[in-house]
């Protein structure tokens, strides 16, 4: 079995280069600065996993999915553990909640079960089932796709103003693409920051000049539980 | 072109900067390629009758074309006629790079399983 990471990232390689040389990956670990896996395979958030069999068929479309046992950095894994003690003392309904969606810790043993067992593993889909639980995609979302493109291209030439009209325009029209929506906030937040080690997480406004209606803490919060990594494998 | 066509998005690619789109640009940007029996991909066909206008295609595909009027640049969406990402469960052939600039495309792991993990500094 071969894993293949992509990293899914605008700015290129400038902006993944230390991540990658850090974990030192003996897998391809690729670039994707385009959004072509959103196009392809309809990955809209991160981290998204698809499994491909021998014969180049997809098994499992895109789906919320942990490779191993997820690590976070220690700020982040602090802010973690601080929802989940405030959602305990709230009780278990909040607990619950807060744990809805796919399951992080055992994600990776359904991968370790197909790569065991092939077709046989009763994670491994047909292919008619492949296709009608891969992402709903209607005109709209095209049409995201498309002003996606046009803001990318607009902020790499420099205009601002084109490139936050798009991706508003991308946003409205497929609000659920968490890639999307978190690409742009990440390009126009790190560029405020002045980049830095978090310049890329600054996804929100610090004052009147953040363009989006929407932002991270905004979205996220208004977001129902167990929706951002829905759950799609029970194993 | 490989027989899924070739899914190598870069700007010039996905962008497009005339409305007149040879097929074979729309192939490379699309994954759909054009045949006497339709536009194809995997093993999915969409009869097209005699209309090969790329513009008239994509319509047919149910591909959103926007043209950004200050540029006049066109740009394309991807195929929503299934009503999903997906038209087939057969993998599309996508080839991206690695740091180095190496390009790498899903097709070299062919005999081998393949899990894909995304991920972003964001």
């Amino acid at each position: 079995m071969t894993i293949i990471t992509v990293a899914i990232e605008t700015d290129g390689a400038e902006a993944v280069r230390e991540y990658i040389d850090a974990a030192e990956p003996e897998h391809p670990s690729l670039i994707d600065t385009e959004h072509v896996l959103e196009r392809a395979f309809g990955v809209v958030n991160i981290p998204n996993v698809v499994w491909i069999d021998e014969a180049g068929m997809i098994v499992r479309p895109a789906e919320p999915g942990w490779a191993g046992p997820a690590e976070y950095p220690d700020w982040l894994a602090n802010l973690m553990a601080e929802r989940e003690r405030r959602a305990a003392e709230q009780g278990p309904e909040a607990l619950a909640a807060l744990r809805a969606g796919q399951d992080r810790t055992s994600y990776a043993d359904a991968i370790r079960d197909w790569a065991t067992h092939g077709a046989a593993s009763r994670f491994a889909l047909t292919p008619d089932d492949v296709v009608a639980a891969s992402r709903p995609r209607d005109r709209a979302r095209s049409e995201a796709a498309a002003r996606f493109a046009l803001g990318t291209d607009a902020w790499r030439r420099g205009d601002r103003k084109s490139a936050f009209a798009h991706w508003r325009d991308t946003h409205r029209l497929d609000p659920d693409n968490w890639t999307y929506k978190r690409q742009a906030w990440s390009l126009v937040g790190n560029e405020a920051a002045g980049g830095g080690e978090l310049g890329r997480l600054m996804q929100f406004g610090v004052d009147d000049s953040w363009p989006f209606e929407g932002d991270f803490n905004r979205d996220t919060a208004a977001t129902p539980p167990g929706t951002y990594y829905p759950k799609t494998i029970d194993i | 072109m490989s027989a899924t066509g070739r899914l190598i998005w870069h700007d010039d690619a996905v962008l497009f900067n005339t409305s007149t789109i040879d097929l074979d640009s729309f192939a490379a940007a699309t994954g759909w390629e054009i045949k006497p029996e339709g536009a194809c991909k995997g093993d999915v066909c969409v009869p097209l009758g005699s209309n090969r206008d790329a513009l008239a295609i994509a319509e047919r595909l149910g591909m959103a074309v926007v043209t950004d009027d200050a540029t006049g640049q066109v740009a394309i969406g991807p195929a929503s006629l299934s009503g999903h990402a997906l038209d087939s469960a057969e993998a599309p052939d996508v080839v991206l790079h690695d740091l180095d600039g190496n390009e790498v495309a899903l097709s070299q792991f062919r005999g081998e399983k393949v899990v894909i993990v995304s991920w972003a500094p964001y």
